[in-house]
């Protein structure tokens, strides 16, 4: 069973080094995507022991998913995990996403920050997150308790079907719409985030969700 | 009035571009027509407003100018629709590019 981490990363020189270094314990090979940083992400990463790629210039978190999932395959992942730059995410919580997928039960398993209370998440970026929900099941016909977490696991099997071509941030939406078209077994589990000022800072900002929202109207209309 | 005479001036030098297009080959023929009956039902409407009021009043809308900027946002609003589209379409196409640069570059080393 080999399990690789996709780790999309756009400037994230501070952080990098130790993500690689925590994330390598719980996997079998870590895969940076370097989305055009200017910094100097892609050698730190590759020094930490990671495969790096690099975007020439940057396209957005969902196109770098898509690109680092690519290469995972063809390296010939069995199960690959998503993972965030930021620092935000706990390494630990990738066993917590892989055994689903070990023990057979999903094909696709998300982590949740609102499954267990220990995140302290800000009080507008709950509401928001609130309206991404019930945005996403009146569109999208999915309901998921955190549709804009960037921690998952995807089985071999899940990540050839499931298709991202939203190139910015609404691949989150657009990973959960495909779960709900090509009909995945998807279960979600509890995951701790941890929000430093600095990863704070790296987040998008509440207003994003907007941009994201008219994004995924405009492809459905125009699909 | 002076705004007509202004507007006229313009669309005689619009078809002289137009025409010039198409002699450099830069236009194909269906847009040229095109373009040459767009200009003049400009002029045309530019040198007889009542003409509008006709049909304005078929419409059944205040003025002739009034059914001349319905259209016209219309429109305007159905360019700026394809564009989106055009644009969308072009960011999927450099993504792609950028991805097949990535592969090769891991490739090479």
């Amino acid at each position: 069973m080999k399990i690789i981490a996709v780790i999309p990363a756009y400037n994230e020189e501070q952080t990098i080094v130790e993500v690689v270094k925590k994330v390598k314990q719980y996997v079998d090979e870590a895969v940076v995507m370097d989305d055009g940083s200017s910094d100097n992400t892609a050698r730190l990463a590759r020094e930490a022991g990671a495969l790096v790629l690099r975007h020439i210039i940057n396209r957005g978190q969902g196109a770098a998913l898509k690109t680092g999932i690519d290469y995972a395959l063809k390296r010939g992942a069995n199960i690959i995990v998503n993972f965030d730059a930021d620092g935000q995410h706990q390494a630990e919580d990738i066993k917590a996403v892989v055994d689903p997928i070990l023990e057979n039960r999903a094909e696709v398993v998300l982590g949740s920050r609102f499954l267990s209370k220990k995140s302290p998440i800000p009080f507008f970026r709950k509401i928001v997150l609130r309206g991404a929900k019930i945005f996403n099941y009146l569109f999208l016909g999915i309901n998921f308790s955190d549709p804009q977490s960037g921690i998952r696991a995807l089985s071999r099997f899940a990540a050839e079907e499931i298709d991202i071509t939203q190139d910015g941030m609404a691949h989150c939406s657009e990973i959960l719409a495909e779960i709900f078209k090509k009909k995945l077994k998807a279960v979600e589990v509890p995951v701790v985030v941890d929000y430093t000022e600095y990863s704070k800072s790296r987040g998008q900002s509440s207003w994003n969700a907007f941009k994201i929202a008219s994004r995924l109207i405009f492809r459905k209309i125009t699909k | 009035m002076i705004i007509q005479i202004v507007i006229l001036v313009f669309i005689i030098f619009a078809l002289w571009r137009t025409a010039w297009r198409y002699r450099k080959k830069e236009i194909s023929i269906r847009e040229l027509i095109f373009w040459l009956i767009f200009w003049l039902v400009v002029a045309f409407v530019v040198a007889w407003p009542q003409s509008t009021n006709r049909l304005a009043d078929i419409l059944g809308v205040g003025r002739g100018v009034d059914v001349a900027i319905y259209l016209s946002i219309l429109l305007i609003f159905y360019i700026i629709f394809r564009i989106f589209v055009k644009i969308d379409k072009i960011e999927k196409e450099i993504t792609k590019i950028v991805r097949k640069v990535a592969f090769d570059k891991k490739n090479e080393k």
